[in-house]
């Protein structure tokens, strides 16, 4: 409590510094994010994030001393020189892009590691490079008055770009073809996100380093776009959810303490990982519950319809029959069985006495719409899609479940109401 | 077989284009007249959705020039409209009917403009001529293949342009979207504009058509529909691919010899 009271009243400059720096930080990632996640460009996010090493080593190697700007500098030239790269190879070989992807993040990288190397072993360098690692997985805690002008200043630069171009940014991710027609110069637009896409990650480097800042760049966009389906609220969320992780990330490492930028990455990691699982529509859980419930109305109905069919031929409408002779009719598993009866029983479409079952009218209701969709499409497979009577009573089997009212009356209508199927059964119609 | 006209709205004069060094279309060369209703038919890959790409400046061309209203299409912008093909987009993309036909204006409007009060007027007018009104405020998301063409439709009227472009809009679409389009063309047509439309169903060309093109990777024949459209050229355009033009065309790509620079 007194951790948390001290890391949130702002006292300590050093905290202060690192909580408005990796603030910053996920605003400028988030937002390049979502656009670089649109225009599906993931991947070439995580190789620019990773191509800007060899340039900061190569300015550092140049300049001599750790100036962040001189090193920004360094990092741009590398990250925009990887994206003509993998534009070239892509146009100009047969190589297809994304392998062009892989090959770029790999050689920048391993080039970046080399010169990294090289810096430290290096006496007449390494004086000066304290920190120069720190750009590999990053360090928060060393971010300083100067760095967060320098922060602020490009998240501004951002800010304003992307307002100003917004309605231009997003029809270059929907419809490229459609901005060219259009007129507009969609190479400068695409030149600009990749721009941004650079800036962001040259600010987040010392932060959260290069390994790592392709997770912020993309996890909050594609954690977003689980929650809406609305392009303003996509944006919000993923700046928000960006927002959350730094701040409770750099807490976490203040409390623990540990490195700040594999925390947000951690946060952001699991926010993402419990959206996948428990967001509505979109989530694992909630798709594994819709398909359970269309499961169990599959089962349901056919035991309706079994029961209906059991007692089509006979004069009295009110039997009842026992768990045998339904597996007889129609052979499932007899606890799936069991459970359906059950549900079937308590939702009032059976009655239930001793171990006997007899339909209610509002069971029988279900069984005979049920029976009576599963002849008419066999009628429909036959008449209008030729196909063989002996192989339509498996599609008819799912499409029983499936159609609509709407569909239902189209069908009857389009069919004209015949008597019997296919098999020459009587199609059962409402009185 | 290809009638040339006077004063053609849009001239394609001698077109070469390829795709990695495979040519696609060789020497294509027609013109258009003002007004009419065009059906651009072929075979699969006979290059229909190249030749209008091209036309929109989209794929490169390796010789020819193309001309709208006698002139080259970045002075004439606003007076073309172009509807992709309905897969060429994702349809995933979070946003609502409404903002994609408002898209339509942007050309009108340029770069850093926001839309301004009688252009969401004027794209609620055009949702409203395509029967969508309903929908405008649906994510795309949730629309069908039918309803996304008419969206495409409504997004290209928004344009309020003389010529248009479409890229097979009646694929994949039900009987009642394809009859409404095909009206709603009619009435474009009846007001003055042109409208050219990439197509491959034979069975109705002869119905929504009053002038056709036939291709197959070259200019088979352009003119009126009743003129054109004959067993002869059908039979030349659908007859097989003519076996060594696409013969060569394999072996240009395969030593990568550039056809006709510039």
């Amino acid at each position: 409590m007194e951790q948390l009271l001290h890391f949130f009243s702002f006292q300590d400059p050093i905290i202060r510094n690192v909580i408005l720096g990796t603030i910053l930080l996920s605003i400028s990632s988030s937002l390049v994010g979502c656009f670089t996640f649109l225009r599906k460009r993931s991947l070439v996010g995580d190789a620019v994030a990773h191509a800007v090493l060899p340039g900061i080593c190569v300015a550092f190697i140049l300049h001599g001393e750790k100036n962040l700007w001189i090193l920004m500098i360094g990092a741009f030239v590398a990250g925009w020189l990887s994206l003509i790269v993998i534009d070239l190879i892509a146009n100009k070989s047969k190589i297809p892009e994304d392998s062009a992807i892989a090959l770029v993040l790999s050689v920048f990288f391993g080039v970046g590691t080399l010169l990294l190397t090289h810096i430290q072993h290096n006496p007449s360098l390494s004086s000066n490079a304290a920190g120069l690692e720190n750009f590999l997985f990053g360090n928060a805690i060393a971010i300083n008055q100067q760095d967060l002008y320098a922060f602020g200043t490009i998240a501004c630069i951002l800010l304003a770009t992307i307002t100003i171009l917004y309605k231009e940014f997003i029809l270059v991710s929907f419809d490229v073809n459609f901005a060219k027609t259009i007129g507009f110069p969609v190479r400068v637009l695409e030149l600009i996100l990749t721009t941004l896409t650079v800036l962001a990650v040259v600010i987040g480097i010392q932060s959260v380093g290069v390994v790592l800042m392709s997770a912020m760049l993309i996890t909050p966009a594609a954690t977003a776009r689980f929650w809406t389906q609305k392009l303003n609220v996509f944006i919000l969320i993923a700046t928000f959810l960006g927002v959350i992780s730094s701040i409770s990330g750099s807490f976490i490492s203040y409390v623990t303490p540990s490195p700040t930028g594999p925390w947000i990455v951690m946060i952001l990691s699991l926010i993402a990982i419990v959206s996948f699982l428990f967001a509505p529509d979109r989530g694992i859980i909630s798709k594994l519950m819709k398909q359970n419930a269309f499961k169990q109305k599959v089962i349901d109905e056919n035991i309706l319809k079994a029961l209906y069919q059991l007692g089509e031929n006979e004069q009295k409408s009110d039997i009842q029959y026992s768990i045998k002779e339904l597996l007889n009719k129609r052979p499932m598993d007899e606890s799936v069985l069991s459970k359906g009866l059950y549900r079937l029983t308590k939702e009032r479409f059976l009655i239930q006495e001793n171990d006997t079952w007899q339909l209610t009218p509002l069971g029988k209701n279900k069984g005979q719409r049920i029976t009576k969709i599963h002849r008419l499409w066999e009628v429909y497979l036959t008449k209008y899609v030729q196909i063989a009577p002996d192989h339509v009573h498996e599609d008819a089997d799912s499409i029983e479940h499936i159609l609509t009212p709407e569909l239902e009356k189209k069908l009857e209508e389009l069919l004209e109401y015949p008597s019997t199927d296919p098999h020459n059964t009587t199609i059962p119609y409402k009185k | 077989m290809v009638t040339q006209v006077e004063n053609p709205i849009l001239e394609v004069h001698d077109l070469t284009v390829s795709y990695q060094s495979k040519p696609v279309l060789w020497n294509v060369d027609f013109s258009l007249p003002s007004g009419s209703l065009t059906g651009i038919i072929g075979p699969n890959g006979a290059g229909k959705s190249t030749l209008i790409k091209s036309i929109m400046g989209l794929t490169e061309k390796n010789s020819g020039y193309i001309k709208l209203f006698d002139k080259p299409l970045s002075k004439v912008r606003k007076k073309v409209s172009y509807v992709p093909q309905r897969e060429s987009v994702d349809w995933n993309f979070p946003t609502s009917v409404f903002d994609i036909v408002l898209m339509g204006r942007y050309g009108h409007l340029g770069l850093f403009k926001r839309p301004k009060q009688a252009d969401k007027e004027f794209a609620l007018e055009c949702l409203r001529d395509v029967g969508m009104e309903e929908f405008k405020d649906r994510q795309i998301s949730q629309l069908s293949g039918g309803q996304q063409q008419r969206v495409f439709l409504a997004r290209a009227l928004a344009q309020n342009a003389d010529i248009y472009f479409m890229d097979e809009p009646f694929v994949g679409v039900d009987a009642a979207t394809e009859a409404a389009i095909i009206e709603l063309l009619k009435k474009m047509r009846n007001q003055g504009k042109t409208v050219i439309v990439v197509h491959h169903d034979l069975q109705s060309v002869k119905k929504y058509f009053d002038w056709v093109i036939l291709i197959n990777m070259r200019l088979i024949a352009s003119g009126p529909t009743e003129t054109t459209f004959t067993k002869d050229t059908l039979q030349e355009a659908y007859g097989g691919k003519l076996t060594l033009l696409s013969q060569i065309s394999d072996l240009l790509s395969k030593e990568d010899i550039p056809t006709r620079q510039g």
